[in-house]
């Protein structure tokens, strides 16, 4: 199979499934999910192939010493629409393929996480599919246009599925999430139409425009343009909002998918298109962000401490995780960049792990306040240890993903010799502390003291739940203990990019 | 051979790692005996193999270095994460004297522990939970020792952390336990985050994490320029090496964040044994030495060690008189004689006035600390062993229901009885070689206040373990004590554990002459002065004879006299002169009720209200735009009809 075929298979499948999907009758809930499951397998498979096939070409083709273009793979073009030359233009670097694997690894968990869903599970089934294939085409895109395509259909379709299938206040907060991120996406528009007209080039391909340098007073008006759209995406202060009551409302599958996969675009969007095509933007406004995303982390650590609902928990702990993402980007060193990619993987694993495991133990105690459990580690061995090694991983333990990361992150910002830089460091660094505060709470109240007597009764986790809680513990683990593979592919896609940014 | 054999020594982690692996995943029910032998095995091996590796090391390195020194050897060294094209990770062992001091502690503490365990936490339903955790600890502990570089240390310096965490809250349906490890764990982050920035500074301004290059004079000679932060001029030497003992003192529990340390009794006591006594608490101590060299070259920083060893040392030593619970006495007996190795370090900068020898190092302050490290992991574990064996006959914690327990508990009585006599500093026993030189060191280096405060905390140690001691052992049982026996799975770790008690005295030349810190020079030659061992005898004899004018022969009236003349200054010390209290205060109320709170309250009514808002000025607005265009004709002739009007008027 060659790698532009499988590219396009791989956001291909979703769609197909999605489709497959259709004929079922209605009440047939078990050959949906089966359908799912299986569309969802096949592109693990497809996606890890993808992977060790990169990691030989990408061995094979180093990234030249001081290169200043993203080095893509398997890239492939044909035209499509010839009236604005938009192309449908594929190829992918490390940090799209890691961003892949995270995806396929999260779907597939995600499926399996909803087995329980049987309210007009074809349509949910249907959505979630489609949602997926958004993701990844943009992942596959590089011409901007098809990408804020699938972003589009990516973003859209949690519209539904939260108004539809979530809980509590679902109506107020798809309303609140789809509203903020579409408002997102209108800058993300306007900003990718400025880039396109501005060139000249008469093109929306990513590396034609890259090559093509923005005049200093246009990047200084649409750097923040960009930057602040995708930031909704990825819960900048003070767009952050829509994050926990969407999280909240949000059933289990796409809260992982939107916490793990989604947020993601955000930072992957701020790096690809904003820091990338604009760099001299980057610079301008760099130290404007990083007070912004400074406060993200504290922000969002110190606002998990007083929540009672284990999901607005994690919600404002993903607002303070993703914050790390982009306060890797603002680094702007080369560690940093790098720490910021890997906390995107990291965060995703971990935080996907984080509401499959609320949603399991929601679906058990009926609550998801805190004060009111306790004790679960009597009754639920298996999850609760799992949720306990969830939380360390979020607080950055060594041995698991997000120390990794978080690692990358500071050595990153710290390497930023500016006093701004450094100031931003010391506090981030501090926040691990307020992370360990919240984490523990909610860890104790959870898992530890006496149980009470309405739980003594509950099960541990089935079978076919311990196998997604399982694959991201492995994820989990593997990216902590052995972080060298991820890091030297990252370290590959990075260099360009940094390059191009110190020109 | 010899490099065979080094080559191999990851297997003093690996087996550890392996147990706590397959016992941790491994469904091996009920028969806990099988568990237990299985840890005990992996535990030995790694332990034989760890003396093994310290063997070659003494044998095989002996006499390649110059003089007496033993030079370092990078047995293990491989890249573990990237940072920077200049800047990655390596994960190795590192072996040198004190590392190889700390293996074979480690690990035949560890082994005992292991041991023990098997009676004490017999017919436990978590029996199997236990283990594992003791072998994370084991793994974490010996990774931390070895460590060649300091991000490694980082990383076992947090998984010791976490199993510590894990294991203090081993008992989770306790309420006390789980807060007690949830304290532990986020003191020792709050020094962490310290630790990290330290990190960050000296590794970015020497380019490397690798001990060998941040001990170079080099380094130090880098790192030491002052910048100017908010119009203070900061050294960055001094800057960066408190930031890194930032990490210890946590970890340490040096005053004020040792307060974590008294509440961590509440795991079981095999885990005070080898977590809180014997080996995670002296990682601080570690620390400082592993990074002694750079930190040898900021006065300051030596000169802040030295204070807050001396008071933790004073202070903990004043606080354990008081108190009624066996283990707490113990921990805050751990907290003074931690203090003492913390001092010790410090007290290795001789003082300038001495005028010839300005700023020059007494080594004899860091091969000190680490024979202390050494003879007090060995006499503070079997005490806490044997506080295990007391606990689990007489099932209580308190001293006063105790009592009369000589002969009810023989074995137990007389290995005690050496264990105190060594933490009391009595003449022939470990305890008295490494606390004399200790106060050897500081006297030598002209620190006389920090030298009258260890001589006195002597005293109060010998005063507070006799305490401890009548009050347990002697007069007659002020309880009712039913079955109480002898378990030999526990009382044979015991046993063992007093030969090091006893004779690690042998061992004072060697720590002397080799254990010494790299690339230092050897500093001048110190008398000897032949009044001090009489002097520090002195002060143990008179703390041990008051302890038995108050409390021999199991009496407390007298006691009970003297705490009522002192009836504030006493309750000021039992509660441990409030400190847990300001913690308290300064999570509670500041960070929670004057930072946590009002960021909740903002970003639910200011940040997300603005939001709300934006909706809902954008619903008004369409509203207003739909009367305008809501298809009524009269409406829009209404509206027409005003406007000519208005442009009628206004023209």
């Amino acid at each position: 199979m060659n790698g532009p075929f499988l590219l396009t298979m791989i956001w291909v499948v979703p769609f197909i499934t999605a489709l497959a999907c259709l004929p079922v009758r209605v009440d047939d809930h078990q050959r949906i999910k089966m359908i799912s499951l299986i569309g969802n397998l096949i592109n693990l498979l497809l996606v890890t192939i993808l992977t060790c096939k990169f990691i030989t070409v990408s061995a094979a083709q180093p990234v030249a010493d001081g290169a200043v273009a993203s080095l893509f793979h398997f890239t492939y073009k044909v035209g499509w629409l010839k009236m604005m030359n938009i192309e449908y233009n594929i190829g992918v670097d490390a940090i799209s393929v890691l961003m892949m694997l995270l995806t396929a690894i999260v779907i597939f968990c995600g499926v399996l996480a909803s087995w329980n869903v049987n309210n007009q599970a074809k349509e949910f089934f249907v959505l979630l599919n489609v949602l997926v294939a958004g993701v990844y085409g943009v992942f596959v895109s590089i011409d901007l246009f098809t990408f804020f395509l699938f972003y589009e259909i990516a973003v859209l379709p949690m519209y539904l599925l939260i108004g539809l299938w979530g809980t509590g206040r679902k109506e107020y907060a798809s309303m609140k999430l789809t509203l903020m991120l579409v408002a997102g996406s209108a800058f993300i528009l306007a900003g990718i139409l400025a880039l396109y007209f501005e060139s000249g080039l008469n093109s929306f391909d990513l590396q034609t425009l890259s090559q093509h340098h923005f005049s200093d007073s246009f990047q200084y008006i649409f750097f923040p343009i960009i930057f602040l759209g995708f930031g909704v995406l990825g819960a900048i202060f003070p767009f952050h909002t829509w994050s926990p009551d969407g999280h909240a409302s949000a059933p289990t599958a796409v809260s992982m998918l939107h916490a793990g996969v989604l947020m993601k675009l955000g930072g992957y969007g701020c790096l690809r298109v904003g820091m990338y095509l604009m760099p001299e933007g980057a610079q301008m406004w760099m130290d404007f962000f990083l007070i912004l995303v400074t406060i993200n982390v504290l922000y969002g650590a110190f606002g998990a401490i007083r929540q009672t609902d284990l999901k607005y928990i994690t919600a404002y702990s993903s607002v303070s995780h993703c914050g790390l993402v982009l306060f890797g980007f603002t680094a702007m060193t080369f560690t940093g960049i790098k720490g910021g990619v890997l906390q995107m993987i990291s965060h995703g694993l971990m935080t996907a792990l984080f509401f499959c495991l609320i949603g399991m133990i929601y679906g058990r105690t009926h609550t998801r306040t805190v004060s009111e459990m306790g004790g679960l580690m009597k009754v639920m061995p298996f999850l609760s240890v799992a949720y306990v090694i969830v939380g360390l991983a979020g607080l950055g333990l060594p041995g698991l993903s997000g120390f990794v990361a978080e690692a990358n992150v500071f050595v990153g910002s710290f390497s930023n010799p500016g006093t701004l830089n450094r100031i931003c460091t010391v506090l981030a660094v501090l926040s691990i502390v307020v992370t360990a505060v919240y984490v523990l709470r909610a860890v104790n109240d959870l898992v530890n003291g006496p149980i009470k007597k309405q739980f003594a009764t509950l099960t541990d986790a089935s079978l076919l739940e311990k196998v997604p809680v399982t694959i991201l513990l492995i994820c989990l683990f593997g990216m902590g203990i052995l972080p060298g593979w991820i890091v030297e592919l990252v370290n590959n896609a990075v260099h360009p990019i940094f390059n191009n940014l110190m020109r | 051979m010899a490099d065979f054999i080094f080559f191999n020594s990851y297997l003093i982690l690996f087996c550890p790692l392996l147990s706590f692996v397959v016992i941790g995943l491994g469904h091996l029910r009920s028969d806990n005996t099988f568990v237990g032998k299985f840890a005990i095995t992996l535990s030995a091996l790694s332990c034989g193999y760890a003396l093994i590796t310290a063997l070659t090391y003494f044998i095989a390195v002996m006499g390649h270095g110059q003089g007496d020194v033993y030079p370092a050897k990078m047995a293990l060294d491989s890249a573990w994460l990237n940072f920077s094209p200049t800047l990655t990770a390596n994960m190795g062992i590192y072996l040198d004297p004190i590392s190889v001091m700390m293996l074979i502690v480690v690990s035949v503490i560890s082994l005992l522990v292991n041991i023990y365990s098997v009676g004490y936490m017999k017919g436990d339903p978590s029996f199997n939970r236990f283990f594992s955790l003791l072998a994370l600890f084991s793994f974490s502990m010996l990774g931390l020792v070895v460590s060649s570089n300091i991000l490694q240390m980082f990383v076992f310096w947090e998984l010791v952390g976490v199993s510590s965490y894990a294991l203090i809250g081993f008992w989770y349906e306790k309420p006390s336990a789980v807060a007690a490890s949830k304290k532990a764990f986020i003191m020792t982050r709050f020094a962490d985050a310290f630790f990290l920035l330290g990190i960050l500074l000296v590794s970015f301004q020497s380019g490397s994490f690798s001990f060998q290059i941040l001990n170079s004079p080099e380094t130090a000679a880098l790192l030491n320029k002052n910048f100017l932060f908010a119009g203070m001029s900061i050294n960055m030497l001094t800057l960066g090496t408190l930031l890194i003992f930032c990490g210890g003192w946590g970890k340490s529990a040096m005053f004020p964040l040792h307060v974590w340390l008294p509440d961590a009794m509440e795991g079981p006591t095999p885990v005070s044994s080898i977590i809180h006594s014997a080996t995670m608490v002296v990682a601080g101590v570690y620390l400082t030495a592993r990074m002694f060299p750079l930190f040898a070259a900021s006065e300051s920083t030596l000169f802040v060690i030295q204070c807050i060893g001396a008071f933790t040392a004073l202070f903990a030593a004043v606080i354990a008189i008081t108190q009624m619970d066996i283990k707490r006495i113990l921990a805050f007996s751990t907290l003074s004689q931690l203090g003492y190795m913390i001092f010790s370090l410090g007290a290795a900068k001789v003082c300038a006035e001495g005028g010839h020898h300005e700023s020059s190092i007494n080594i004899l302050g860091y091969s000190a600390a680490m024979y202390h490290v050494f003879t007090h992991a060995f006499f503070k574990c079997m005490l806490f062993l044997g506080a295990g064996a007391i606990i689990h006959a007489v099932h209580s914690n308190d001293i006063l229901k105790m009592g009369g327990l000589k002969s009810l508990m023989p074995k137990t009585y007389w290995s005690l009885l050496a264990a105190c006599l060594a933490i009391a500093g009595v003449f022939p026993l470990s305890g008295f070689w490494s606390k004399d030189a200790i106060l050897l060191a500081s006297l030598q280096s002209g620190h006389y206040i920090t030298f009258l405060v260890g001589l006195m905390t002597g005293a109060l140690t010998a005063f507070y373990m006799f305490r401890f001691f009548f009050l347990i052992f002697h007069g007659e049982a002020r309880s009712e004590l039913h079955d109480v026996h002898e378990d030999p799975w526990m009382t044979w770790p015991i046993i063992i554990l007093t030969i090091p008690t006893l004779f690690a005295g042998l061992l004072e030349h060697f720590f002397i002459i080799h254990v010494v810190p790299p690339q230092l020079d050897e500093a001048a030659h110190f008398v000897h002065p032949s009044w001090l061992p009489w002097i520090a005898t002195l002060a143990a004899v008179l703390g041990i004879g008051s302890a038995w004018l108050l409390y021999g022969k199991g009496k407390t009236e007298t006691a009970a006299r003297l705490k009522d003349m002192f009836g504030s200054v006493y309750t000021l010390v039992y509660n441990k002169f409030y400190v847990d209290e300001v913690w308290l205060f300064i999570t509670h109320k500041i960070l929670f009720n004057c930072i946590a709170a009002p960021i909740k309250w903002f970003d639910r009514k200011v940040v997300d209200g603005s939001m709300d808002l934006t909706g809902w000025l954008l619903q008004v607005g369409g509203k207003g735009i739909r009367f305008s265009q809501n298809g009524q004709l009269q409406f829009y002739l209404g509206v027409t009809l005003v406007g000519v009007f208005m442009f009628f008027f206004l023209g």
